[in-house]
């Protein structure tokens, strides 16, 4: 049989070209993320000194200043939306992985969860608003720590439920034939067990949070001055960078960047912790 | 799977030991009770501690099942609460509020039709660049990457999804909006602005601002998302399909085409309706580079906005029945990309499931 030359030819540069172009594709989203971690440290080091973390965010037209106000305020509202959020998702992905297989809401909770995870965070700032601050009459840190379990509370649950149907069901059975009852087989057998990946979703949902800042636009607001009073406006990094960053003032541009290079190392050292936790519970 | 084990190992030596010293405890009382009453099997002990134990699971059970339904909870009162917020603006303008352009907060006279083509644009060419790149990207780590670098560039995909949207919209207006106005905006309008049919699109000012910018920045975004999403299903696609398709000669390209692309058809669609939903719902990057003018966009390079942006931008101000209004956008918003992500979770569910046939 003779070989047809001239398609084998066609066929053999098609598929180089098709491969050329995924490896150019490749090439872009990595020299995007070179591009902008690059933009972040040329920026932000310059204003990352002393300064930032004992000064307070400038009034207008003042020189310097620094982000401790922000830093505090991101801490806390973060800090207590995971206490909040933490207990909540993973009781609950407990209960979509041991009791979650018999029933049809449980189905719809699974589904409605997925689809929260990828919901604008602008609109559930809006919702936030009007449940926790205009029936209050005041803009708060609590608010801003209610939007973000909002979105930190799916995390945590789908991430728990997939971790906990990893662990084998004959661990379950042994412990129950033991006379262990379902809560303790639950919490002590199979979410021990799971504990390195259900640690996994909570790295992954902090990092998640930090960086949101649509939903604190209407929540937490802003506050120039140090406060720790969760219940009044709050200052925090994200709304800070977003409002200095459209700033006609240079040393509010700066410190933009400065906090901008912050969150991003935080995001990017819990993604990584993330996935080291991860791994260990894999390879072990 | 193993990990588990090692570590279910030492939380269930922890366990034994006290199922033993349950037990212990409860064959003696038994034994007692045996030489009391011979007809007794069970002691009234244990009856008592399997009692407490139904009790607990039963509160156990109810307590985790109100936590799981939170979420149910959340999803209809955010539905009521921005329906309600909403109700003096569906009330006033009607559907007509749909398709209404106009944007004037002194006359109160508002519609969405401005706000909802700067949403459906941007995140329309940010899907139609970050489409392809994410094919690319997802084909490239399947099939001819290098094993030992697969993990450090798909965890570096998965690192660019979670670097926060505010930072990619201070990227683009500090970064990319001045590059893009200089080396893209001048000469696509040299080139293609005096064209017929198709110049209109590249009319207006070059200052790197505007709906083009702000749909690239966004491809940037969802890229990531995109690509992790089509990368997954790809690996489903079984091992003998593709070994099957090389052993009649396939070049890798074909296998791609022809067999792994039509395998995971549904996976994909649903991967990029999930980038879709994300677009439409960015608030941050789009805000910086969109540049936020409430007037009905001419072309590619003309200002516009966004549902969200508008949100972001006017929130704080707004009264009576502006305030509605945003309440309205905001619904329309959540409505919008709630169709979106589900038809795209039910896609990949599917695809999912063919898996397992």
């Amino acid at each position: 049989m003779e070989m047809n030359k001239q398609l084998y030819m066609k066929r053999r540069i098609t598929s180089m070209l098709g491969l050329a172009f995924s490896m150019t594709a490749m090439a872009i989203g990595l020299t995007v993320l070179i591009w902008i971690l690059y933009v972040l440290f040329a920026n932000g080091l310059s204003a990352l000194d002393g300064n930032l973390f004992t000064s307070d965010t400038p009034a207008p037209g003042t020189e310097g200043g620094g982000l401790r106000n922000a830093i505090v305020g991101s801490l806390m509202i973060v800090g207590l939306t995971v206490l909040v959020a933490t207990p909540v998702g993973i009781l609950a992905g407990i209960y979509l992985t041991e009791y979650g297989d018999e029933s049809k809401t449980a189905e719809l909770t699974r589904f409605v969860t997925d689809i929260m995870l990828s919901a604008p965070s602008i609109v559930l700032g809006l919702f936030v608003y009007a449940i926790a601050v205009a029936t209050v009459g005041n803009f708060s840190g609590y608010a801003g720590s209610l939007a973000l379990a909002l979105i930190a509370v799916p995390v945590i649950m789908r991430t728990t439920e997939n971790m906990l149907r990893l662990v084998p069901g004959s661990l379950r059975e042994a412990a129950f034939a033991l006379g262990a009852p379902r809560w303790k087989v639950s919490t002590f057998i199979t979410l021990r067990a799971a504990r390195s990946g259900v640690m996994t979703g909570l790295l992954l949902a902090v990092a998640r949070i930090s960086g949101e800042t649509a939903p604190l636009l209407f929540t937490a607001l802003n506050n120039q001055f140090f406060s720790t009073n969760m219940g009044s406006p709050m200052a925090n990094l994200p709304v800070v960078i977003y409002q200095f960053a459209m700033s006609p003032y240079d040393n509010w541009v700066r410190l933009a960047w400065a906090g901008a290079l912050l969150i991003t190392l935080t995001v990017l050292v819990l993604n990584v912790l993330a996935r080291v936790f991860f791994r260990e519970k894999v390879s072990s | 799977m193993s990990v588990g084990s090692m570590q279910s190992a030492d939380g269930f030596l922890i366990f034994k030991k006290q199922g033993v010293s349950m037990s212990l405890e409860s064959v003696m009382n038994s034994h007692h009770q045996l030489l009391q009453e011979p007809s007794q099997m069970v002691s009234s002990d244990m009856v008592a501690i399997a009692k407490k134990q139904r009790v607990q699971d039963f509160f156990f059970h109810r307590v985790t099942q109100a936590f799981s339904l939170l979420v149910l909870v959340a999803l209809l009162g955010i539905i009521i609460s921005l329906f309600v917020n909403a109700w003096p603006t569906f009330q006033k303008f009607g559907v007509h509020f749909l398709w209404h352009v106009e944007w004037d907060i002194i006359n109160e006279d508002f519609g969405a039709a401005i706000a909802i083509v700067g949403t459906v644009a941007s995140a329309g060419i940010a899907l139609l660049i970050s489409v392809p790149l994410a094919f690319g990207v997802a084909v490239f780590l399947t099939e001819t990457c290098p094993v030992w670098l697969r993990r450090p560039l798909g965890t570096s995909i998965e690192l660019l999804a979670a670097v926060p949207s505010i930072i990619y919209g201070m990227f683009g207006l500090f970064v990319f909006a001045p590059l893009f106005a200089d080396h893209l905006q001048v000469p696509l309008q040299k080139i293609l602005g005096g064209m017929p049919l198709v110049g209109f699109l590249f009319g207006g000012a070059t200052n790197g601002m505007g709906i083009l910018a702000a749909g690239i920045v966004l491809a940037f975004m969802v890229l990531p998302f995109v690509a992790a999403v089509m990368r997954d299903v790809f690996e489903i696609t079984p091992p003998i399909l593709r070994e099957s398709a090389y052993g009649l000669g396939c070049t890798t390209w074909e296998v791609v085409r022809q067999v792994v692309l039509p395998y995971t058809q549904k996976g994909v669609v649903g991967g990029i309706m999930l980038g879709l939903g994300r677009a439409l719902g960015e608030t941050m990057a789009v805000t910086f580079v969109i540049g936020n003018a409430n007037r009905m966009p001419t072309s590619l390079f003309s200002p516009g906005t966004s549902i969200a942006s508008v949100l972001a931008n006017e929130f704080g101000e707004a009264e009576n029945l502006h305030f509605s209004t945003l309440f309205a956008l905001g619904f329309l918003l959540f409505v919008i990309t709630f169709v979106v992500l589900a038809l795209a979770k039910m896609m990949i569910l599917r695809a999912e499931k063919a898996k397992g046939n």
